[in-house]
């Protein structure tokens, strides 16, 4: 009856206002600030706290590794000279130039310098050799390759710009290009690359070894990211397939079995990777026939793949253990054999439960080779004691480690951003 | 159709039923798995036999008793160096779990308090911890554990820049953290012994109010009644017994502190790194468990009438560390194994003593590694068994 009664109303609004603008305090700069940093007074409290805390630590510290740093030097000394130079007497820099100096030594340790173009194409064919596990199509391979070529060619403007030699027709640069090339070529028959992906371990192993027709190089000359990357990949590599067997066998239902894969791999997983390395370093000889004697890199190498496959079986056992009991009895339903029901049906489920854990397992072992440096491998950790029992780099230490935690950082954190992708590519499946 | 009746067809048994019947597959399958281990073990006892008679060693413990004649510096109990490489090991062994001991708790706390902050809404906070949080996850933590020893090393200032000047209860050199460390008089001891006995008393107190609320609804202060339990008896015969444990402050002597407790870099680096590493694990354990707890469970609390902070008590905090206490376990464990890496800053622990000196001077590398490694087993076993325990005290129960 709003109508009829008009009359004796004042007023009668009869067309929608529109809305009054949010406060300033709510929307905007503010509104957010507001909501996220002061929102209550502990809240703002823990704010002012945490800007004091960047402030004390930031300013400095970009100071130290950018504003002031030098980035080429032949010795510390010179790095403090230039430095007293530049911002006077008492100002502190990083001195950067000891990785540039030493990048070499540091990414293939005492690896022949003639030879370092055979770690190179190793390093290039595991990128090629992973990029069908990874990708759906080859496209991103190319981009990576077209990504590595860049950056050899501002390495070669670098080099010489400073007046070094270096050749820019070398076989690394060819390799990329190949690669790179096949890549666009073939991006569509991912299939195909997986043969390259099975035949790696092969490959890598005549390429960094030696051997055939190509010069051969001893274990003791691995060093740096390259040992790093050797240890790290075959561990990756032999774990899981050693781990999911081993898993299968502690969740079978064959007794005897059962007790052989738990014993071994609780054995493993309660003793720390040091004593394990000891075991390689000092006992593994003994446990070979007389007159075997291999190498330092293989016995560790074993002593790695055992260690991280024990670890692998418990993730996989994780993830066998989630799948619903209905699975295993439709498959036996269907007829399949266990091998057939595992391969076909309980495997690529499981698996995909525990990828989280499975990349967790990579990451951990990746950090896991720094300690190789207790037996005396020379692995990017060790080699910063060569460098600074130099005379030239004697007293270094924040921008050698700065240096390595960095790489580490990188390929670590990488390799989860990926699993957490893959994780939510592998659950298109579950979306409804 | 008729079957004829009378015995069914006798089965013979044909070789291949081995591994196509399902009767025998099973234990022809484990019987074949069972010879190929011992076979496999045989051959390495031999060939470890083998080895030793070429090299002239035998499989003898009995240098555990002959003088170890090196110095350990951070020792918990007696020690020098006439007495044996057993009691070396021991002294390893205590430093391994002093320094355990030591990392689960910090690691605890800081976990704690980076994983609620990383769930903060505060956005500055939030991202401050996840750079923490993956800061340390990522990077390997030997590397953190000798960046920390050369932090402390390097830029903690020398024990004779404190010459002339009043250094107080705590001094942190080059050389170490000193700190004031109590010295016991007569009835010192006392002064201990009522303070447990408070604790205990407390918990006894704690078990009778929560019973006493049961049976009647009475609500007692317990947090109050406990706190004057805690303190007012120790704090009594304290002063009764003429104060008497009194804190000995560090002095400088010559070059180099003296009196109070010495924290050496070596324990310190490998303290505060394995605390932060592991530390950044458990914030992701306990930020999991949290996110675990759905936020029905907060609103039903609510609907009940119970207070936030009896609702984090006693509905959040039980479910959430049903979640998060047995990776939590696995993360004090991970710890004890990783503490190993004292022997990369020299910290003597179990690794250094029997695993490190006491293995190189005797040789004995089979018999120092074999009880290095029945040791770390020992702590891992201990330490899954107490998990297992909690774990079916608070595994839900189901129909």
């Amino acid at each position: 009856m709003a109508a009829t009664n008009a009359h004796n109303v004042a007023f009668v609004a009869d067309t929608q206002y529109p809305d009054a603008p949010p406060p300033a305090s709510e929307v905007g700069v503010l509104g957010w600030l507001k909501e996220n940093l002061f929102s209550s007074w502990g809240n703002a409290a823990l704010t002012v706290l945490s800007i004091a805390f960047l402030a004390y630590i930031l300013p400095g510290f970009i100071d130290w590794a950018v504003m002031k740093s030098v980035w080429n030097a032949s010795s510390l000394a010179e790095c403090r000279e230039i430095i007293a130079a530049r911002h006077g007497e008492g100002a502190t820099g990083a001195c950067w130039a000891v990785v540039n100096e030493r990048f070499n030594q540091l990414m293939y340790g005492f690896y022949p310098d003639e030879l370092r173009w055979r770690p190179n194409i190793a390093f290039l064919l595991l990128v090629a050799a992973l990029a069908p596990v990874l990708f759906q199509t080859m496209r991103p391979l190319a981009y990576a390759m077209a990504g590595l070529l860049g950056l050899q060619i501002i390495a070669f403007a670098y080099k010489t710009y400073t007046g070094a030699e270096y050749a820019i027709i070398n076989p690394t640069l060819i390799a990329t290009i190949a690669i790179g090339v096949a890549a666009l070529v073939f991006q569509h028959q991912r299939g195909k690359w997986f043969y390259l992906t099975f035949a790696y371990p092969v490959i890598a192993y005549f390429i960094l070894w030696g051997g055939v027709f190509l010069e051969p190089v001893e274990t003791s000359k691995f060093g740096g990211f390259l040992l790093t990357m050797v240890i790290g990949v075959t561990g990756i590599a032999a774990s899981l397939p050693i781990g999911i067997l081993l898993a299968l066998g502690r969740a079978s239902n064959l007794p005897i079995l059962k007790i052989i894969c738990t014993t071994f791999i609780e054995f493993i997983r309660g003793v720390p990777l040091i004593t394990l390395l000891f075991v390689a370093s000092t006992l593994l000889n003994y446990f070979m026939p007389p007159g075997t004697n291999f190498d330092i890199v293989a016995r560790v190498l074993i002593m790695v793949t055992l260690f991280a496959s024990a670890y692998m079986a418990e993730v996989i056992r994780g993830g066998l253990a989630a799948l619903p009991k209905g699975q295993y009895e439709a498959a036996d339903t269907l007829g399949l054999t266990y091998w057939q029901g595992m391969r076909l049906i309980i495997l690529p489920q499981a698996l995909k439960i525990s990828i989280p854990g499975i990349v967790n397992t990579f990451i951990g072992l990746f950090k896991d080779t720094t300690l190789v440096v207790v037996i005396g491998l020379l692995d990017p950790l060790g080699l910063t004691n060569p460098i600074r029992s130099d005379s030239a780099w004697n007293g270094i230490i924040w921008e050698l480690y700065g240096f390595i935690a960095l790489m580490f950082f990188i390929f670590c954190w990488g390799m989860s951003r990926y699993s957490q992708h893959l994780e939510v590519r592998l659950r298109a499946g579950d979306r409804r | 159709m008729s079957i004829a009746a009378g015995t069914p067809p006798k089965e013979t048994f044909r070789i291949d039923m081995l591994w196509t019947d399902e009767r025998y597959r099973s234990l022809f399958i484990q019987a074949i798995a069972m010879m190929l281990l011992m076979l496999g073990f045989a051959w390495l006892v031999s060939n470890t036999i083998n080895n030793l008679s070429a090299l002239g060693k035998d499989f003898d413990f009995g240098f555990l008793s002959e003088p170890a004649s090196y110095d350990i510096n951070q020792r918990l109990i007696e020690y020098n160096s006439r007495d044996t490489h057993a009691r070396a090991a021991l002294v390893g062994i205590l430093n391994t779990l002093l320094v355990a001991f030591l990392g689960c708790i910090t690691a605890t706390f800081i976990g704690v308090a980076a994983g609620v902050l990383r769930l903060s809404k505060n956005w500055l906070v939030a991202r401050l911890m996840s750079v923490f949080v993956e800061g340390f996850r990522n990077v390997p933590l030997l590397l953190w554990i000798l960046l920390v020893m050369a932090a402390v090393t390097e830029t903690l200032p020398q024990p004779r820049a404190f010459r002339g000047e009043e250094t107080g209860a705590f001094v942190a050199t080059n050389r170490g953290i000193y700190t004031p460390a109590p010295v016991f008089e007569d009835g010192g001891w006392t002064v201990v012994a009522v303070f447990i006995a408070s604790i205990i008393g407390i918990i006894v107190f704690r078990k009778w109010a929560a019973m006493k609320q049961a049976a009647t609804g009475e609500q007692l202060p317990v947090l109050w009644i406990s706190l004057g339990i805690l303190f007012v008896p120790a704090t009594l015969v304290y002063f009764i017994l003429g104060m008497p444990i009194r804190l000995e402050y560090p002095t400088l002597q010559g070059f180099n502190f003296q009196g109070g407790i010495h924290l050496r870099n070596s324990l310190l680096a490998l303290w505060i790194a394995l605390s932060l590493y592991t530390g950044a694990f458990i914030a992701e354990i306990v930020r999991a468990g949290i996110l675990s707890v759905s936020h029905g469970q907060t609103e039903a609390a609510y609907a009940l009438g119970l207070r936030p902070n009896r609702t984090m008590n006693l509905v959040i905090l039980p479910q959430a560390l049903r979640v998060i206490v047995p990776p939590l376990i696995s993360q004090y464990l991970n710890l004890t194994k990783n503490s190993s890496l004292a022997i990369a800053v020299g910290y003597m622990d179990a690794t250094g003593t029997l695993g490190g000196i006491t293995l190189n001077q005797t040789g004995r590398e089979m018999e120092c590694v074999l009880l290095l490694m029945a040791f770390y087993l020992a702590v891992s076993l201990t330490i899954s068994a107490l998990m297992n325990l909690y774990n079916s005290r608070v595994k839900l129960v189901e129909r």
